[in-house]
């Protein structure tokens, strides 16, 4: 129990990973949750990356957490510019009123 | 050892509670306040088993950009006081327990994973608090980051280009009324659309067109 393995740390990220999820299933708010719970997401990948990179002792596992950083700050800023369009647009982000691409 | 396994369950708990804040607060600035929580613990427990750069770039990038980012939105869009209809009973909320359903099976194949994980022979069991390398993490990051992984990191520096230039396009809003200067207008003006010269007669005046 007091020796920290590998599993502990994959056990937090799928721990984090769930959360996520349950955020983007579960939420009713609005949309800035949503995409909060992805970043949720993405730093659990985080978690596994690091945490396989460091106990493997392969450094590429930091180098591809780098990368999916560039990404995850790529999407939170294109995402951030959508939700303000669209609020400018229809003056609300409640997830139950944005249904204008429903079929 | 004992100081590993403590301070990995202080910050992991700290992360797990701040994680569940982030999706049930009331408040989305609170829920931005627990995201910049999470980040940090996240970035303690990297910098605790040596991935002290992607610690502190973590801190930089998610605490510094992301969150900052999140909370202006926030804050600008006046969405922080919207009711919460967590686990109401209006007609909606049928997907509820399907959606708790699908995480949690989600959540349990995740662990089957983990725990019939066959690890390599060479795995490290135990990570030492102290950095007892000679080439630091930073210096070895940087090694093949640069050789390696040039290319990717070139493409990397694009997508971070095309994702500016798309908030930009995306949140520009020409707003009529507003005088500009225009300056192709302003160069290419001939001398003979501006000044006009007249032969003035004496003792007649000349019409000035309005």
């Amino acid at each position: 129990m007091t020796e920290i393995g590998l599993g502990h740390y994959l056990t937090l990220g799928a721990i984090i990973f769930t959360i996520g999820i349950v955020g983007i299933f579960l939420n009713r708010k609005n949309i800035i949750v949503i995409l909060m719970s992805i970043e949720l997401i993405l730093l659990a990948v985080n978690i596994n990356f690091v945490s396989f990179s460091i106990f493997l002792n392969d450094l590429s596992g930091q180098v591809f957490t780098l990368f999916i950083l560039t990404v995850a700050a790529a999407e939170a800023a294109i995402g951030l510019a959508i939700i303000v369009v669209y609020y400018r647009n229809s003056s609300t982000i409640d997830v139950e009123k944005i249904d204008s691409l429903k079929g | 050892m004992l100081a590993h396994s403590i301070f990995f369950y202080t910050f992991s708990l700290i992360a797990i509670v701040s994680a569940i804040m982030v999706t049930v607060s009331k408040n989305t600035v609170h829920s931005v306040f627990f995201l910049i929580l999470d980040f940090i613990s996240i970035s303690c427990l990297f910098i605790m088993i040596g991935a002290e750069f992607l610690g502190m770039i973590m801190l930089i990038v998610y605490v510094g950009a992301v969150a900052v980012l999140f909370l202006f939105v926030v804050m600008m869009l006046n969405v922080a006081r919207q009711t919460n209809k967590w686990f109401s009973s209006d007609q909606n909320s049928e997907h509820i327990p399907m959606g708790l359903i699908i995480s949690t099976i989600i959540f349990f194949e995740l662990i089957i994973v983990i725990g019939g994980w066959k690890f390599k022979p060479n795995l490290i069991n135990s990570v030492s608090l102290t950095n007892t390398n000679v080439v630091s993490n930073t210096h070895s990051i940087g090694y093949v980051l640069y050789t390696d992984y040039i290319h990717i990191f070139q493409l990397s520096g694009m997508i971070l280009l095309v994702a500016m230039i798309g908030a930009i396009v995306l949140t520009f809003r020409q707003r009529s009324g507003v005088k500009k200067q225009s300056y192709f207008s302003q160069i290419s003006r001939e001398r003979n659309e501006g000044v006009e010269l007249i032969d003035v007669k004496s003792n007649k005046g000349v019409k000035v067109d309005d």
